[in-house]
């Protein structure tokens, strides 16, 4: 039987060190298209510019970002925990998976206030829950994406405090994604050796149509 | 499953030929990707000189570190893979784990030496007799995955250049991956952990010390 734990260490861990330096000056610009190498998108785009004022600016409007994709996660997770399309170890991974997308919610929750923001309000959501089959489809997408918006945007993050929260979170999708990938019967390691990151634009467009 | 990009496993020459589609220097390809959505792409030439100009021999000896770690576990796969009575799903884990561990083995070479630095050696390995059957492999398997993963979130907010970041990012979410799943295929729970712990350069070096011949 799979060992289901929780660690309220880590998470007070978490918080103790993610109350570092404030946003002063960083912009969200980890936003270029990173597969064409001859384009010449300028550093800020006015679509950086839309989506770092939806966000807020530097290590906040990253936080923010990462807070209403962690929320998307929890619900969903919630939502499928409640469907009673899944049984079993299946059941208990995905309430454990959910368990963890709820205290990365609680954490960056915790981590917006502590730079001193307005942590981001949760976003309505809704998810087709029509089988167990499309259910872990989607899950496996949400996961991949989600570590791919935590590598996109490692680089952008000035405070190494919310860097080092960020990366333990990161890893922690991955680890994720691949099961689920492994569940749909998929390669654990899609993109090889190398995860590629996402950027935001690409996140959000992505997940745009959960969005109620 | 279906073993991924194993290009590297059935020919180690190839491995520096074609990565992932990109070139030899994969791993400063993808830095130079990094690089271009962060700062535009006209920007990117300029941009890589200075990131790696800027790199400080901490850099180095962190990609050192990592370098250590990432022979090993090369190593740990390319024994394991002749261990008797593995499963058909976990031999094609160690095939392809094993595969990628050697591309960050030899990406981790090319930037060190990119950089000016000198890539440490290979150290010496013994992983006793893990090799013997399933039952001792896997325990071992993990124990080097889920190392990986907390050396490298641990040193990854050392690193200056924030190309070089990027690219351990990358790596770092693979070990994630590699971790989970070898786990989830033991019946262990897959992320014990709401957020992946950390460890030092020194508790890393602890915990592999009784793998490495002195």
């Amino acid at each position: 039987m799979r060992r289901i734990a929780r660690d309220p260490v880590s998470r007070r861990r978490f918080f103790a060190i993610s109350g570092g330096t404030g946003a002063a000056g960083a912009l969200l610009a980890a936003c270029g298209d990173d597969d064409d190498m001859s384009s010449t998108a300028s550093p800020s785009t006015p679509a950086d510019d839309e989506m770092a004022s939806q966000f807020g600016e530097g290590d906040l409007g990253i936080v923010n970002y990462a807070l209403t994709l962690e929320y998307l996660e929890a619900a969903f997770y919630a939502d499928v925990a409640k469907s009673g399309l899944f049984k079993g170890d299946d059941q208990a991974l995905i309430e454990q998976i959910g368990q963890a997308e709820q205290e990365h919610v609680d954490a960056l929750t915790a981590t917006a206030k502590q730079l001193g923001g307005q942590p981001a309000k949760e976003p309505k959501a809704q998810f087709p829950l029509d089988d167990a089959a499309s259910v872990l489809k989607l899950a496996a997408t949400v996961e991949n994406l989600g570590a791919a918006a935590y590598l996109g945007q490692a680089a952008s993050i000035e405070s190494p405090e919310v860097l080092a929260a960020a990366l333990s979170i990161h890893s922690v999708e991955g680890r994720h994604a691949a099961v689920l990938n492994v569940l749909n019967g998929k390669p654990p390691t899609p993109d090889g050796a190398f995860a590629k990151p996402a950027d935001m634009q690409t996140v959000l467009d992505s997940v745009q149509p959960f969005l109620a | 499953m279906q073993p991924n990009n194993q290009t590297a496993g059935a020919a180690p020459e190839l491995a520096k030929i074609e990565v992932e589609n990109l070139n030899r220097s994969s791993f400063l390809v993808r830095g130079m990707l990094a690089a271009g959505a962060l700062y535009g792409t006209a920007a990117v030439s300029p941009m890589v000189r200075k990131a790696f100009g800027r790199a400080s021999m901490g850099d180095i000896d962190i990609l050192n570190y990592a370098l250590t770690l990432e022979y090993l576990e090369a190593a740990f796969y390319e024994g394991a893979a002749k261990t008797p009575g593995l499963s058909k799903e976990v031999a094609g884990y160690v095939k392809t784990f094993g595969a990628e561990e050697q591309e960050h083995v030899d990406a981790l070479t090319a930037t060190i030496t990119d950089l000016g630095g000198t890539p440490v050696k290979a150290p010496k390995a013994d992983f006793g007799d893990a090799f013997t059957s399933a039952e001792k492999l896997i325990p071992l398997a993990i124990t080097f995955e889920d190392v990986g993963v907390s050396a490298y979130n641990g040193a990854a907010p050392e690193i200056e250049s924030k190309t070089l970041l990027a690219t351990a990012g990358g790596i770092v979410q693979v070990e994630a991956r590699h971790a989970s799943t070898i786990r989830f295929a033991a019946g262990e729970d897959p992320s014990p952990e709401a957020f992946d712990p950390t460890m030092t350069q020194d508790e890393v070096l602890k915990a592999v010390q009784p793998y490495v011949e002195s």
